[in-house]
């Protein structure tokens, strides 16, 4: 069994003889902060690296037994990593751009030496022998690392309501889900659990759970990131990305784990342009894309905020310009094809030989089955089945190919649509929060919710979900608006968000 | 429905699943459904588009190929820690083949 998060840490941080300072004398809570101001207060020596990572320890062994964000906490390795910022610090010298930042990781991504399982039984017990080269990259810039989060088994879903362990709350309302798959990043940030973190995008698994946890989530253009070390669902589609809970906290991450990677082909060769120093930049004359597709038939309860969102962006000196996406509606069904194509073939590596669970059978070909049956949960096996269905012999050019044809059309759709606007605005959930248990027997109406995400995996531009104000029923529940740039365009997405932040667009009313 | 149970068995048996009763029962509708809406692909002519096989933007120059040269890797260890089964340095399996 996993051990939960709140035991594991509390130990350890009695072990580790970690006590929060009485004569602390600050009156800000450091678990609200952004990474700036956190940076401000250890160059002034205020407080220290290894007093915020502490804080955040004993925050998470109190608060995580209710919001369930994370699946196992590294106190060693972030109090280790806090003291080393600490040190760095007393010598007088520079800090990394993420240096004490308090930070969750999705448990689909690597970290050597500490268990990885993709919230799955079959790797319940996997211990990462490397680092994904975005947590290389993080724990260089300075960033601490907390602990791996819950998600939906191999990223497989919308909910985290399919993780193998136990379903993550969206801290909003402890009834409702945080969205998915990387529910448990989400939380962890809108819980004031981490600073930020990272999460991973197939289809909408960083920027949904953004909209329903009402934090910011990017996900850059495929190939922005190096996927090295993140556990592959479908590898047409996968990204590693951040949440924060400001749009500059979004930016340092991006730019800190951005760039290319030798040790993974797909990561573009194409600089990494310094985001921050092109956030205030103003938005007159900005062109903004409002496709009609992605309202029709919206519920009023998401549609007039994102209305009023684009309202704002109109009154910060952005031009409106109504544009269409006209293959819009078959995204659901080309996404799930790829993706599921893409998973029975990524997933055939769990057989019980090399890693993870193996049922104890005499004959090979029944061990192989019988550890497959067991290990993997429900929505993993039927991604597993419609996957191997859509590429089996027959059926391969009715869907696979179909799909990948489809995948140019829409693809055809964003490229034409940006010669004529620099951004395009959207919701990024039809729905908000909904409630545990609700969907998780109607698998095709648990795909359909991720209709404004997938259209941009599959094109592969870049998309960012920003809070933009709450439902007006009870309770009030966050509404995200998406906004989506064309290939590289991340400093313009980052840019016009920031703007909309700054502007109050994510407590517009 | 399109779909019968035999084609499902069929597809566990190819994806190495080995299924039960009551999961075949309860994901041949679920399966029938979302392939049933993954035909709505078929009201599209894709006679003249080509597939799309390759997600990189093309104007991102792409050294995908690097030069192959031994680099450190894991110790036969490290590589082994986390096998469900081990032995003699090698990854343990069920009989493969039959004794004479």
């Amino acid at each position: 069994m996993i051990v939960t998060a709140p035991l594991e840490s509390r130990e350890c941080a009695d072990f580790l003889g970690f006590r929060p300072r009485n004569n602390l004398s600050i009156s800000m809570d450091l678990t609200t902060l952004t990474i700036s101001e956190i940076q401000r207060l250890l160059s002034r020596r205020e407080v220290s690296a290894e007093e915020v990572a502490g804080i955040h320890l004993e925050r998470i062994a109190q608060q995580d037994q209710q919001v369930r964000a994370y699946l196992s906490v590294c106190p060693e390795r972030a109090l280790a990593q806090a003291r080393k910022i600490d040190r760095q610090v007393a010598a007088g010298e520079p800090l990394g751009p993420l240096a004490g930042v308090p930070t969750a990781v999705k448990d689909v991504i690597l970290t050597r030496g500490l268990r990885t399982t993709c919230a799955s039984r079959i790797l319940e017990n996997y211990v990462a022998p490397y680092d994904a080269t975005a947590v290389e990259r993080l724990e260089a810039a300075g960033a601490v690392i907390l602990g791996k989060t819950n998600c939906d088994e191999f990223a497989m879903g919308s909910s985290t309501e399919n993780s193998g362990f136990f379903p993550t709350c969206n801290p909003h309302d402890l009834t409702r889900v945080p969205g998915g798959s990387s529910g448990g990043s989400a939380a962890a940030v809108a819980a004031n659990l981490a600073t930020v973190s990272l999460g991973s995008d197939t289809g909408g698994s960083i920027r949904q759970p953004a909209a329903l946890c009402g934090i910011v989530g990017i996900m850059g253009t495929y190939g922005r990131v190096s996927r090295f070390g993140l556990v592959a669902f479908a590898s047409s589609l996968d990204h590693i990305g951040p949440f924060g809970r400001t749009v500059r906290d979004v930016a340092r991450v991006l730019r800190a784990i951005a760039g290319r990677d030798p040790k993974d082909s797909t990561s573009a060769d194409v600089p990494v342009a310094d985001y921050e120093a092109t956030l205030d930049e103003n938005l007159r004359g900005v062109k903004v894309g409002v496709p009609n597709e992605y309202f029709a038939g919206l519920s009023p309860e998401i549609g007039d905020n994102v209305q009023k969102g684009i309202d704002l962006l109109a009154k910060l000196g952005c031009s409106i310009v109504p544009i269409s996406l006209p293959h819009t509606d078959y995204a659901i069904a080309c996404y799930y094809i790829i993706c599921t194509a893409e998973a029975s073939s990524n997933l055939a590596r769990y057989d019980g030989v090399r890693y993870g669970f193996r049922s104890p059978e005499p004959e090979l070909h029944d061990m192989y089955r019988k550890t497959r049956d067991q290990g993997f949960g429900a929505e993993v096996k039927r991604r597993i089945m419609l996957g191997t269905h859509v590429l089996s012999s027959g059926y391969y050019d009715a869907y696979y190919l179909k799909a990948q044809k489809v995948r140019t059309l829409i693809a055809r759709d964003f490229l034409e649509a940006f010669e004529a606007v620099d951004v395009i605005v959207t919701p990024t959930s039809p729905i908000p929060a909904f409630k545990l248990g609700e969907r998780v027997d109607d698998p095709l109406q648990m795909y359909l919710a991720d209709i404004y995400t997938v259209t941009a995996s599959l094109a592969g531009i870049p998309g960012i979900s920003v809070p933009c104000g709450r439902t007006k029923g009870e309770p009030r529940l966050p509404v995200g608006m998406q906004i989506l740039a064309k290939h590289f365009g991340e400093a313009r997405l980052l840019q016009v968000a920031h703007a909309f932040e700054e502007a109050g667009g994510f407590a517009i009313a | 429905m399109a779909l019968e149970e035999k084609d499902v068995r069929y597809v566990a048996e190819l994806a190495h699943l080995e299924l039960t009763d009551e999961e075949v029962k309860k994901f041949l509708p679920q399966l029938d459904s979302i392939l049933q809406y993954m035909h709505k692909l078929n009201e599209l002519d894709t006679g003249h588009v080509e597939p799309m096989a390759q997600v990189t933007y093309p104007a991102a120059e792409n050294p995908s190929l690097r030069s192959d040269e031994p680099q450190p890797t894991f110790t036969r260890d490290e590589a082994l820690a986390n096998a469900p089964e081990q032995g003699g340095g090698c990854f343990k399996v069920p009989h493969v083949i039959e004794k004479e």
